[in-house]
């Protein structure tokens, strides 16, 4: 679709929504967001991308095919559960461990974090998947 | 231990010999004869061993709870069953070395029949009801793809699908009775359920548990009406026609008959059908056997009315017919092990199984034929062969049975159609003027011809020294079904009894029989037509009429079309959901609201109105979009009651929505085709109807509160436990990071199916259109 004003909105849309998602992504714990919503927004991203511009566009900017995506999401979320297996607990388990940084106060890292990235990531993959093989064959 | 490995090392086995045929060749037969030869040496020490002391081997509880176990037990009975099978499979696996000598698919074939041999071990060493059905089946499904083997043939893949079909629906209902049977007796472990048996006879669930079991049997056991599928069994390579269907699979009704009649039996409802059903099998199979022309058919026949006459004789339930029934399988196994071998050996050298084309082949076939003369004599119960000495048993258990004249009577006419039927395999073939076919016959090779001479002579050593050579084997399995443990006395004379007088009787008229022949079946001829209506025609109507209601009904409710089966579906949910809340009554749906705010009505009428745009819109786009307006109201809603997270979701969600429908129906016209007044009425009162036990199903649900939510428990370990203060998604990734992990993964799988509908779609579109240009 050759719009001008989607195109430049695009330019400057796409990576703020890329930033956007990825703060949704880490605030997820403690305020809403999480790895779905992160992922649905980076899937439109790219569907506004393949729109204002075309699917191989869209594509370029993810860099990874995403079909990839989907296996690197799912080989994410399943280590973050079996992590917990090598402890001796039972699978999917939430493992933290805790940490002061100085000057910049008390981190809590945990498995369900990776878990929720690997969601991400997953969510990203398939969406796109779906909406750039559709954009390609319209 | 020694159990465990009777009954799994065949499959074992099976997985590995198709593989190491590449390797070694014909050899591997080799590897499948010494499985047998092993359990048949092993086992053989168990002999006088067992019977004061029966060996529970092991007992694996896979769920305690509902009695199902794997255990496995060897008594009198089995031991006998064990040691027929694994000595006939050594037998047979030695034959099958040259019989199928060069096979290309003689890997196959020998995995098969190893895991065979472990079915059938584990079937008759199980212990615990569903071990015996699993082995059961196991033993169905091995004889289904040995007589499938050479499945190049269309008769032979229906041979094979037809004896599957028939046994494996008796195994169905074996399995229901064994299920019924546990429930009854309190236990699924056949000792305890032996020790209960005074109730169970007196259980209402007697009857069922009878029927079905007995359907299991006979099935099995090729009984009337179930008999039809063993003729077409004899598809099957020679060897396992030899092997499954005579000496031990088809044994496997009469030896669950035989396990369970100290559990089940003593009844008349229990006796009364099985002894009528042997009986009508025993002269139906003798009868029919006569105007066989082909060899295995005729042997086939006869051993339908063997297997009848033991069904008999385990129905009627006297100790004394008990012994028989054992001591005539035992003889029969060893006979008509041989006579199939050597049929086949004969098949092999003159190239024809018809009786017609068949005379004289004693001088081109010595050897075979003087084993052959053997075993029929043993067949048609000669003295001094032991299926004499097995023959007078089973006369003088009848004389002294209940119903004594009618069985005396039918076992007659059977043993005189037997002798017949004797006569045309032992001396028919081999003696007379030389055919054609006959001359230019080659005596077969040593693992040919040995096999089956070794089970006729051991049927010869077994008549002459029947007290040092078969008491040990049937006392212990006659003790154990029929709970008395008086010794046997077997002897190859007893006097003249009035056992002789009919045994001669029956001699004679075999042979009268047999000279008669051509004249009897000229003048039968005319009864052919009837033959043709007996069940073999009604498993065929079965089929064909299975196959036509497939046909019809998927036609009905696979059409195509999306809205057919959309209307299917939710038809049958308001229906299964209307029936239920009917039942359940409407108790208060009345819910006390919290008063109605302005921007909530505002969403609803939003909802509401959209709605109705895009039922009544005739645009393809505007129904798209009032269908996004639609989820940014829901959304809404979600914004107004506390849910961020799933507000977000729903817009992101709705937006790619109408992107997709967009990129889906972007090249489809305007709507041209509108449906008619009658079709949207039946739409909207599908639709309304859903709505409403939708609703009316949700109101109920809410209104229903037996324990607290767990919501509370999640609230207040969402930080302390999770570490997170936003609940929904501690719930997602940590709580039940299981559910979520399995969403993802169907997402995954739905990304790749429509990746690869719409790319193949896409493909073959192409495809014919570069089809056309050329």
């Amino acid at each position: 679709m050759r719009s001008l004003i989607l195109r430049t909105a695009t330019r400057f849309l796409l990576p703020l929504l890329m930033l956007y998602s990825v703060l949704l992504l880490l605030r997820g714990h403690h305020e809403p967001g999480g790895g779905f919503v992160g992922g649905l927004i980076v899937a439109a991203a790219l569907g506004l991308g393949a729109l204002a511009y075309d699917a191989p566009t869209a594509r370029k900017v993810l860099r990874i095919d995403p079909g990839y995506l989907i296996g690197i999401g799912l080989l994410t979320a399943m280590s973050a559960g079996v992590t917990a297996m090598f402890m001796g607990k039972p699978f999917l388990t939430a493992i933290w461990i805790a940490f002061d940084l100085p000057g910049l106060g008390h981190f809590e890292l945990g498995t369900p974090v990776f878990f929720d990235i690997g969601v991400y990531l997953t969510v990203i993959g398939v969406v796109s998947v779906i909406l750039l093989t559709l954009v390609e064959e319209t | 231990m020694d159990l465990l490995f009777a009954a799994v090392v065949g499959f074992i086995l099976a997985a590995f010999l198709p593989s190491l045929y590449r390797v070694i060749g014909d050899r591997v037969v080799w590897l499948l004869g010494f499985f047998p030869a092993a359990v048949a040496g092993w086992f053989l020490t168990y002999l006088g061993v067992v019977e004061a002391d029966p060996i529970t081997s092991l007992k694996w509880e896979w769920v305690p709870q509902l009695g199902v176990s794997f255990s496995l037990r060897l008594d009198g009975l089995s031991l006998l069953f064990v040691l027929l099978i694994s000595v006939i499979g050594v037998f047979v696996a030695v034959y099958s070395s040259g019989y199928l000598a060069g096979h290309p698919k003689l890997g196959s074939f020998c995995a098969y029949l190893a895991a065979f041999m472990s079915s059938m071990l584990g079937l008759v060493l199980a212990s615990n009801l569903f071990t015996l059905y699993l082995f059961w089946e196991l033993t169905t499904v091995t004889s289904f793809l040995l007589i499938g083997f050479e499945s190049q043939k269309a008769s032979a893949r229906r041979a094979a699908i037809q004896s599957l079909v028939t046994t494996a629906g008796g195994g169905l209902c074996l399995l229901a009775g064994l299920i019924l049977l546990g429930l009854a007796g309190g236990s699924f472990e056949v000792p305890e359920l032996v020790d209960q048996s005074d109730a169970i006879r007196s259980h209402h669930y007697y009857p069922a548990i009878v029927a079905l079991v007995l359907l299991g049997a006979f099935t099995k056991s090729a009984q009337f009406p179930f008999h039809y599928w063993l003729p077409n069994a004899m598809e099957a390579p020679t060897p396992v026609s030899a092997y499954l269907h005579s000496a031990t699979m088809v044994k496997a009704g009469i030896y669950l008959l035989a396990r369970l009649t100290p559990v089940l039996g003593g009844t008349e409802e229990w006796s009364i059908p099985i002894t009528v059903v042997g009986a009508v099998t025993m002269v139906l199979g003798a009868v029919l056997a006569f105007g066989q022309r082909d060899l295995k058919a005729l042997l086939a026949y006869l051993t339908i009315n063997v297997l009848g006459t033991l069904v008999m004789l385990v129905g009627i339930g006297t100790t004394e017919t008990i012994t028989a029934a054992i001591a005539y399988l035992l003889a029969h196994a060893l006979y008509k092990g041989s006579l199939f071998l050597i049929v086949g050996a004969v098949d092999h050298g003159a190239h024809s199984r018809d009786l017609t084309e068949l005379s004289g082949l004693r001088k081109r076939m010595p050897l075979t034929a003087a084993f052959a003369i053997l075993a029929a004599l043993s067949m048609g119960g000669v003295a001094p062969l032991f299926g004499f000495v097995s023959k007078e048993l089973y006369f003088e258990g009848v004389l002294h049975a209940p119903g004594a004249p009618f069985l005396m009577a039918a076992s007659l006419v059977s043993s005189i159609f037997l002798v017949a039927g004797a006569i045309l395999v032992g001396y028919q073939p081999f003696f007379g003027p030389l055919t054609e076919k006959a001359d230019h016959a080659h005596e077969a090779g040593l693992r040919v011809w040995l096999p089956p001479a070794l089970l006729a002579v051991a049927g010869l050593v077994a008549g002459l020294f029947p007290q040092a050579l078969a008491v040990p084997l049937v006392e212990p399995a006659a003790s154990v079904v029929s709970g008395d443990a008086t010794p046997l006395h077997f002897a190859l004379w007893h006097g003249v009894t009035l056992a002789l007088v009919l045994s001669v009787v029956a001699l004679a008229g075999g042979v009268g029989l047999y000279f008669g022949r051509a004249f009897l079946l000229q003048r039968s001829a005319v009864a052919g037509p009837w033959l043709s209506w007996g069940p073999a025609a009604w498993y065929r109507g079965a089929i064909a009429g299975l196959e036509w209601f497939a046909t019809w009904q998927t036609g009905l409710l696979q059409s195509g079309y999306l809205r057919v089966y959309v209307i299917l579906i939710l038809t049958a949910v308001t229906m299964i959901a209307g029936f239920r809340i009917s039942h359940v009554g409407l108790p208060n749906l009345w819910r006390e609201t919290m008063g109605v705010r302005l921007y909530e009505a505002i969403a609803v009428a939003m909802i509401l109105a959209a709605s109705l745009v895009t039922v009544r819109s005739r645009s393809r786009f505007r129904a798209i979009l009032s269908l996004a307006v639609i989820g940014f109201g829901v959304s809404w809603l979600f914004a107004i009651f506390g849910g961020p997270d799933l507000a977000m979701t729903q817009i992101v969600v709705e937006a790619l929505t109408v992107l997709l429908f967009v990129l889906t129906f972007y090249r489809l016209p305007k709507f041209s085709l509108l449906s008619d007044q009658k079709t949207r009425i039946r739409d909207a009162i599908l639709a309304i109807s859903v709505g409403g036990v939708i609703t009316v199903l949700l109101l109920l649900a809410t209104g229903i509160k037996r324990q607290p939510p767990i919501s509370e428990y999640f609230v207040q370990q969402s930080v302390p436990k999770a570490h997170g203060r936003n609940v929904v998604n501690v719930i997602l990734v940590d709580f039940r990071a299981f559910d979520t992990l399995g969403e993802i993964t169907v997402l995954s799988v739905a990304a790749v199916g429509i990746y690869a509908l719409i790319r193949f779609v896409a493909y073959n579109a192409k495809a014919r259109r570069e089809g056309d240009r050329l």
